[in-house]
């Protein structure tokens, strides 16, 4: 086991709506260590996409410490949380969440633009990045002229262009057929294969399986952390 | 994300929503459009007033009988009273009373009906002197104007207006004919050129001058009584002197004091500013008109980048979890905001251009583009751009990336 990539200690989230009071997750602790694939299951409500919000740093922890790549991002600002995203972490939402008026490298290029990296070094990752995901094809289509696996192909050449510690993917099947699924699944196993941490979040079973490593979370509260069929096979 | 990225950026977002963007730079055109040529027509009209005015001669101040005051209120008979005599043209013309006065022309004006041959034209025959000419800054488009002889002997000679030439006289030249006026006749000697006032039909070239002993004659007046004492100052910078110089030379000569004068000496300034006044109270009025309806455009400009910052809401969210911090959201923002604004000040500029072409021949009145109006309504454009883009701008700053990626 390499270094703890992110280290949870206590982390507690409450919501607040007038005197109502509502604890959706009540004291994590847990490390993932680089290289590591992790499926975090629970069915809704259970507290996962808070969760999944606090790993993304797009909340702050009521309380408790949340150490990413060594770094304490649980007290930070708004503007520091912005620069930890782009710097540490790749989204891959349900909804892909593609710009529609730009193309696939436009939007692959995205977080390199709010990085500073100038603008003809950008192309060359983007398209550098979208190759990998086996879309060299691809990279002046909008995403409205591509299938909804290639959709989310993209969105993954997206998280990776800025070779993040760590790639956070909520749902990333959600919203796609049986195929394109274990397409998309298929591309996080070659990249976790080639080393990327990988935190997945999903309530389907069978998704989760493929991870190396299920956190399963029930009343914001983490009720089994274990190996699954697969760590050997790919440790 | 450097400024040269958040331009291009800006100017994308405006692009994918053309129709909405043109619309919305609708309201900052028509305001910016209105306020150049409200302002246009203004100068228009005071540039109308003062070619007038200057057409009047240069250096001229003009002395006239009655007393006014700078406010319009007057004592006396203005213009009716008959306190101003040739003596004070004399006087005034004395080198030693008045060193910075050039020259002097005394002129009497009545309304009075010219004929020639079966043609009848009713026009303002004007007594003066010789210097008249030079004074008033006129010249002869033929003949000649009379002598200091023929002023000395009250010859029976008439220089006349371009317009009442023409009037009298349809065909050849009028220089030798004869025109009778009160029963008197008159020979034709010359004709003035146009005063180069661009009002047409202007009275400075309807009129018949003769030399103001004929005048006199004709009249049959014995008074010395004059309408008006022009009097040319040695130059434009001696102007307030010889205003001095007249002023208490002809109080003396009346005992009285400058506060109490029955007589008004006025400049060409004064009078292009009395002139003026009532076109800057309409200018300053449209003006303002056209500067709210500006106004009503930037909150155009706001209301649209609302919409757009609600509709943009999983775009600004999905920016933000990219790594776009607060402020370079806000930015972006503020930068359409600017480019709606700044869009509309050029577009409306070029309509402003294009209405100061076509509307003068359709309504018959100048427009003037002035410089500083149109820098100064694109300056406005720009800030009102960015003025009420901030709110929309810091709506969209502040949103948090998990409410923005998981509105629907």
């Amino acid at each position: 086991m390499s270094e703890p990539i992110i280290q949870l200690d206590g982390i507690r989230k409450t919501y607040r709506s007038g005197t109502l009071e509502f604890e959706a997750l009540c004291g994590i602790d847990t490390a993932i260590s680089e290289g590591e694939y992790v499926a975090v299951v629970g069915p809704s409500g259970s507290g996962k996409s808070t969760l999944m919000n606090i790993l993304g740093c797009l909340d702050n922890p009521t309380a408790g410490s949340y150490l990413l790549a060594g770094e304490d991002v649980s007290t930070m600002t708004e503007a520091q949380l912005a620069e930890v995203r782009n710097r540490r972490i790749g989204f891959v939402f349900q909804q892909f969440n593609l710009l529609a008026s730009l193309p696939a490298w436009r939007n692959v290029e995205l977080p390199l633009v709010y990085a500073g990296v100038p603008r003809h070094v950008r192309r060359e990752r983007a398209v550098a990045a979208l190759t990998r995901v086996g879309l060299a094809d691809r990279t002046e289509n909008r995403p409205g002229e591509l299938s909804g696996g290639q959709q989310q192909r993209v969105a993954v050449a997206r998280a990776l262009v800025t070779e993040p510690a760590m790639i956070l993917a909520d749902e990333p099947t959600g919203n796609l057929d049986s195929r394109s699924t274990a397409d998309v699944l298929d591309l996080l196993d070659e990249l976790h294969d080639a080393g990327r941490t990988i935190v997945l979040i999903t309530h389907e079973k069978d998704v989760a399986e493929r991870a190396g490593r299920n956190l399963v979370i029930s009343d914001g509260q983490i009720t089994s952390d274990n190996p699954t069929a697969r760590a050997g096979v790919s440790a | 994300m450097n400024w040269a990225e958040t331009l291009r950026a800006g100017a994308e977002a405006v692009r994918a929503h053309r129709m909405r963007s043109l619309l919305t730079m609708l309201g900052i055109v028509i305001g910016i459009a209105s306020v150049i040529l409200t302002v246009g027509f203004g100068q228009g009209a005071q540039d109308k007033v003062r070619d007038q005015i200057d057409a009047l001669g240069s250096n001229l101040l003009i002395v006239s009988p009655g007393s006014s005051t700078d406010s319009g209120g007057m004592r006396g008979g203005f213009g009716s009273a008959t306190t101003l005599t040739l003596d004070d043209a004399t006087a005034i013309a004395d080198r030693t009373a008045a060193p910075d006065v050039s020259r002097v022309a005394p002129t009497t004006s009545t309304s009075t009906a010219v004929t020639a041959g079966e043609t009848n034209w009713t026009t303002s025959v004007v007594g003066t002197t010789t210097d008249w000419l030079d004074v008033r800054a006129r010249t002869l488009t033929s003949g000649r104007f009379f002598t200091d002889d023929e002023l000395a002997s009250g010859a029976k000679v008439v220089v006349l207006g371009p317009d009442t030439a023409s009037e009298l006289f349809s065909f050849g030249s009028p220089v030798g004919q004869t025109v009778s006026i009160g029963g008197q006749q008159l020979t034709v000697i010359g004709v003035l050129d146009s005063s180069g006032s661009s009002d047409s039909g202007s009275t400075e070239d309807d009129q018949a001058v003769v030399p103001i002993s004929t005048a006199k004659a004709l009249s049959g007046s014995t008074s010395g009584a004059v309408s008006t004492i022009y009097v040319e100052a040695a130059s434009s910078g001696t102007l307030s002197a010889a205003y001095q110089e007249v002023q208490s030379l002809l109080a003396t000569r009346h005992g009285v004091t400058t506060a109490e004068a029955d007589f008004s000496i006025s400049t060409q300034e004064s009078l292009v500013e009395t002139a003026n006044s009532t076109n800057k109270t309409l200018t300053v009025l449209l003006t303002g008109i056209a500067a709210i309806s500006l106004l009503v455009g930037g909150v155009g400009v706001m209301n649209i980048m609302l919409v757009s910052v609600t509709e943009r809401i999983r775009e600004i969210g999905l920016r933000k979890a990219l790594g776009a911090t607060p402020s370079v959201i806000g930015r972006q923002f503020l930068v359409e905001a600017s480019m709606l604004g700044l869009a509309g000040g050029v577009v409306g500029i070029l309509v402003g251009v294009v209405g100061s072409w076509v509307l003068p021949p359709l309504i018959d009145q100048p427009v003037t583009l002035s410089l500083l109006a149109t820098v100064a309504a694109l300056l406005t454009a720009l800030a009102l751009g960015v003025g009420f883009g901030v709110y929309p701008a810091s709506r969209a700053a502040r949103l948090t990336p998990i409410d923005a990626l998981r509105s629907e």
